[in-house]
């Protein structure tokens, strides 16, 4: 029932009146998004992409409700080239924003065309008509019409009308209750759910020899011991692209390994430091300088009496996928078609054609789904590898598995980063000047990028492509610079980045991109800002604050911790406190982290973590836990224990071993406080939870101990080098 | 020189004929076309490959064909279906233990050889037995109170 409904702005953000969502606007034929069948179920063909995120259960509880059907008839169907509308990346926390206001639209125009069909048909005014679960009723008349017998082909074979009306947010019966994912069942029985469960007839394996360094020259390849060896069907060179493909996995693996011992290398010197990233970035002669955000007070500020400053670090980190990257190509009359876990079909597709020569139309690609992947990590290299092979062979199925130090080798990562701030502040501890400077590169190398090509085998081929060059993306997403801008109100601030274009150690998108190391800047900052100042951390932020949905959010966690103003640690435990407002537009999380500091090991134990979270509207609040809990423990994971290690050659890090991450024994209890705002928009909550993670830790390390941590990981060096 | 060698899994009897030292992950998926078992590593270091010889949790990414024999192999697919759960099943849907899931056959596999052992294990007790299994996406305490669910039989 509808008794008003609101305008798409209201509902949606973001929308001006007579337009329609952004990924509506590009893709405006509403069959390209839905087919009502007369057999009572309802296909949705989203662009956006499953990874473990939750997000197609949520877009079908979107188009649901908006269509006023029963969840049970909704049918999600993977993004697929060759008929899914365009929606570019599932990434950046924007599933429900954007993919889920194009299709909450598309839904409510389809169902405003079957009321007008229903109404013709029954001969009564639309607006005596009810829906429940398709069925069609009048006030104004008896008898029924349902959503299966008026459809057809034809209806939605047209564009998207502008001033469509949408349900109001807080009649939502499906939207705001947590629907058990649709994907989990075949997930815990053993079903077909991932790439690596699909099986085509005659399918082959190929596995890829990567050179063991970025610069590595191939000298020598004697593959004739190899061509010989069981199961082999063909070993390719092109370059320095190596691979191979067999009949049976095993004799792919042991190819491999004896195609690896079959090439000779020469690999240059030519990684930096590890132990010294700050001062080589600081040191790059080509970094682009930016000031990305400035302000100076007009009215007269008061007297500064003292000027702090830190410096802070981030390494690289590794996406560290479960499972290593796997795609299947086949070609079949002309067409490539690629089974992949691409974060984008459409812009994989585009650098795959380039590179294989082929017309756009003569590519497929179809997601299936991977193991998480948590941003840019080898699921568009490994598909233009099967691609490759998949050639070599004649067009015969080829299963392409990337090895787990192919993953950790060669994956791209997420940057590190250097930063300084220093900021002036007045007798009373209020901020009166803040000044930040960041250091680091590109957060987005994906396929797509113009100007190049974003995949790893077209730079090993014997006619190399080149990598897109690098950019920066602008704010509020930004890319280096996310969250470098404080949510906190100064009355001057500058806020510079240093973009380096050089990357000697391959990055990309990494969940929150800059942002984990920007929010952990800042928070560190502000805790010891306000530790000079003799303020309550809480507090401090507090007063530096002029939303109340920040506010809220960090009364709420402070509550929920019991937090008590002023109370110090003592020696062995403490806390500390951290927040953001994602993209400064987004989620809101604040979150206080509870620690055991082990002096024995110099170990950090993090005991309890509490959050706070806003994310507007919620469609799934058990979608939401899920990745609130998941980015907080992989935060937890990032700050205590990882970066990726590289001596003057090579990526070193290339097992669980040389990259460890959380364990089951080193769990903390997490204990997260959703405030829900119905009446808002929805906002993108996927990656929210990362960046307060190792500011919180920070700060209660100092909490216990009266010492700081400024560079990341808090591993045991840097717990010694702090407490000695 | 690939052997013929006659398995137990999942209660049937199948024939595979590979070379010995083919590690039994590999015969699970591609001869008995069973997707439970993960590659996760292919080291030995993460669990997801794990299943169940004899009872006792294994990686089937290090332990070849040549010696399993006719011990008795249990795939997450033995334990049940979506029709008929698993207890174990049965708790990870309800607790929707899973994110991207695909350490989700480790975590199942390794707790049915505890509960078989311990039926009523404290978190701490899961913890440890899980202390081997990464998961990545973090959803370990939605898989610690799922197997906690399934040994309340709740």
């Amino acid at each position: 029932m509808v008794f008003f409904s609101m305008h798409p702005g209201q509902a949606l953000g973001h929308i001006a009146q007579g337009e329609l969502p952004a990924d509506l606007e590009t893709n405006k034929r509403l069959d390209a998004w839905l087919r009502i069948n007369p057999d009572g179920t309802v296909e949705v063909f989203t662009g956006k992409v499953e990874y473990g995120q939750g997000a197609i259960t949520a877009l079908a509880q979107i188009a649901a409700e908006e269509l006023d059907v029963a969840f049970e008839r909704m049918r999600m169907r993977p993004a697929d080239t060759s008929h899914s509308p365009n929606e570019s990346y599932t990434a950046g926390s924007a599933s429900i924003e954007v993919g889920g206001a194009a299709l909450r639209y598309a839904a409510a125009d389809a169902r405003a065309s079957l009321l007008e069909m229903a109404a013709a048909t029954m001969r009564v005014p639309a607006s005596s008509l009810a829906v429940e679960d398709g069925v069609i009723t009048s006030s104004a008349a008896a008898g029924r019409v349902t959503y299966w017998e008026l459809a057809s082909t034809k209806f939605l074979a047209r564009d998207a009308r502008s001033g469509i009306p949408l349900k109001p947010n807080s009649h939502g019966r499906i939207v705001g209750t947590s629907v058990p994912r649709l994907d989990i069942p075949a997930k815990v029985t053993g079903g077909e759910a991932y790439v690596q469960d699909i099986r085509l007839p005659g399918m082959l394996f190929g596995r890829v020899v990567r050179p063991p360094s970025y610069g590595a020259q191939l000298t020598a390849f004697d593959d004739a011991s190899v061509k010989a060896m069981p199961g082999v069907v063909t070993v390719l060179r092109n370059g320095r692209f190596l691979g191979v493909v067999a009949r049976r996995e095993e004799q792919a693996i042991a190819a491999r390994a004896a195609l690896q011992k079959a090439a000779v290398w020469t690999m240059p010197a030519e990684l930096p430091d590890e132990a010294r990233i700050g001062p080589f970035f600081r040191n790059a002669a080509d970094a682009q300088v930016t000031t990305v955000s400035a302000r100076s007070s007009s009215v007269t500020a008061p007297r500064a009496v003292r000027t702090l400053k830190a410096t802070y670090s981030k390494p690289y980190l590794a996406h560290a996928s479960i499972g290593p990257s796997c795609a299947i190509a086949a070609i079949e009359s002309g067409v490539l078609t690629i089974w992949s876990h691409t974060q984008g079909v459409y812009p994989l597709r585009t650098d795959i054609a380039t590179v294989m020569g082929l017309p756009l139309d003569k590519v497929r690609i179809i997601h299936a789904q991977g193991s998480g992947c948590y941003g840019h990590n080898g699921a568009d290299d490994v598909a233009l590898d099967a691609a490759l092979l998949c050639r070599a062979v004649g067009g015969a199925p080829v299963k392409v598995q990337w090895m787990r130090d192919d993953e950790f080798a060669w994956e791209p990562f997420g940057g590190a980063m250097s930063i300084d701030i220093q900021a002036s502040v007045a007798a009373d501890g209020a901020i009166i000047d803040w000044e930040y400077d960041v250091w680091s590169n590109a957060f987005n190398m994906r396929p797509g990028s113009p100007g190049g090509i974003n995949l790893l085998a077209a730079w090993h081929l014997a006619q190399p492509f080149q990598h897109a060059p690098p950019r920066e993306l602008p704010l509020p997403s930004g890319g280096a610079d996310r969250n470098a801008v404080p949510y906190y109100d100064f009355p001057s601030q500058r806020i510079t980045e240093h973009f380096l274009p050089t990357m000697p150690i391959r990055v990309s998108a990494h969940r929150s991109l800059g942002a984990f190391g920007n929010v952990f800047a800042v928070e560190s900052f502000m805790d010891e800002l306000a530790e000079r100042a003799g303020v309550d951390p809480v507090e401090y932020r507090l007063r530096h604050l002029n939303d109340d949905r920040a506010k809220a959010v960090i009364r709420s966690v402070a509550e929920r911790a019991k937090w008590r103003s002023g109370a110090k640690g003592d020696g062995v435990r403490g806390r500390g406190i951290s927040f953001l407002r994602y993209e400064n537009t987004k989620t809101y999380v604040a979150l206080i982290a509870d620690v055991l500091i082990d002096r024995t090991s110099n170990t950090i134990r993090v005991e309890r973590i509490t959050a706070a979270a806003d994310s507007g509207l919620i469609i799934t609040p058990d979608g939401i836990l899920n990745q609130l809990e998941g980015a907080i423990l992989q935060g937890a994971s990032w700050a205590l224990k990882e970066r990726v290690r590289f001596d003057r050659q090579r990526v070193t890090s290339r097992d669980w071993s040389s990259y460890p991450i959380l364990t089951f024994p080193e769990l903390p209890e997490i204990d997260i406080v959703l405030l829900n705002h119905p009446e808002l928009p929805p906002m993108g909550a996927g990656e929210a939870g990362l960046p307060p993670v190792p500011g919180a830790i920070a700060n209660a390390f100092f909490n216990a101990t009266g010492k700081r941590l400024r560079e990341l990981p808090f591993d045991s060096a840097q717990v010694k080098a702090a407490l000695t | 020189m690939p052997q013929t060698f006659h398995l137990n899994v999942n209660g049937a009897a199948h024939n595979v004929t590979a070379e010995g030292d083919t590690p039994l992950l590999y015969v699970l998926r591609n001869d008995l076309g069973l997707n439970g078992s993960k590659f996760g590593c292919g080291l030995g270091q993460c669990g997801a490959c794990t299943a169940l010889l004899n009872g006792a949790a294994i990686r089937t990414c290090v332990i070849p064909l040549s010696a399993v024999g006719n011990a008795s192999v249990v795939t997450l697919e033995g334990l049940g279906t979506v029709e008929r759960p698993h207890p174990l099943q049965r708790a990870f849907i309800a607790e929707q233990a899973a994110q991207c899931g695909y350490c989700i056959n480790g975590m199942i596999m390794t707790a049915k050889a505890l509960l078989d052992h311990n039926p009523h294990p404290t978190d701490a007790d899961i913890r440890q037995a899980l202390a081997h299994n990464l998961c990545r996406c973090g959803t370990h305490v939605r898989i610690v109170r799922a197997v906690q669910r399934a040994a309340n039989g709740s």
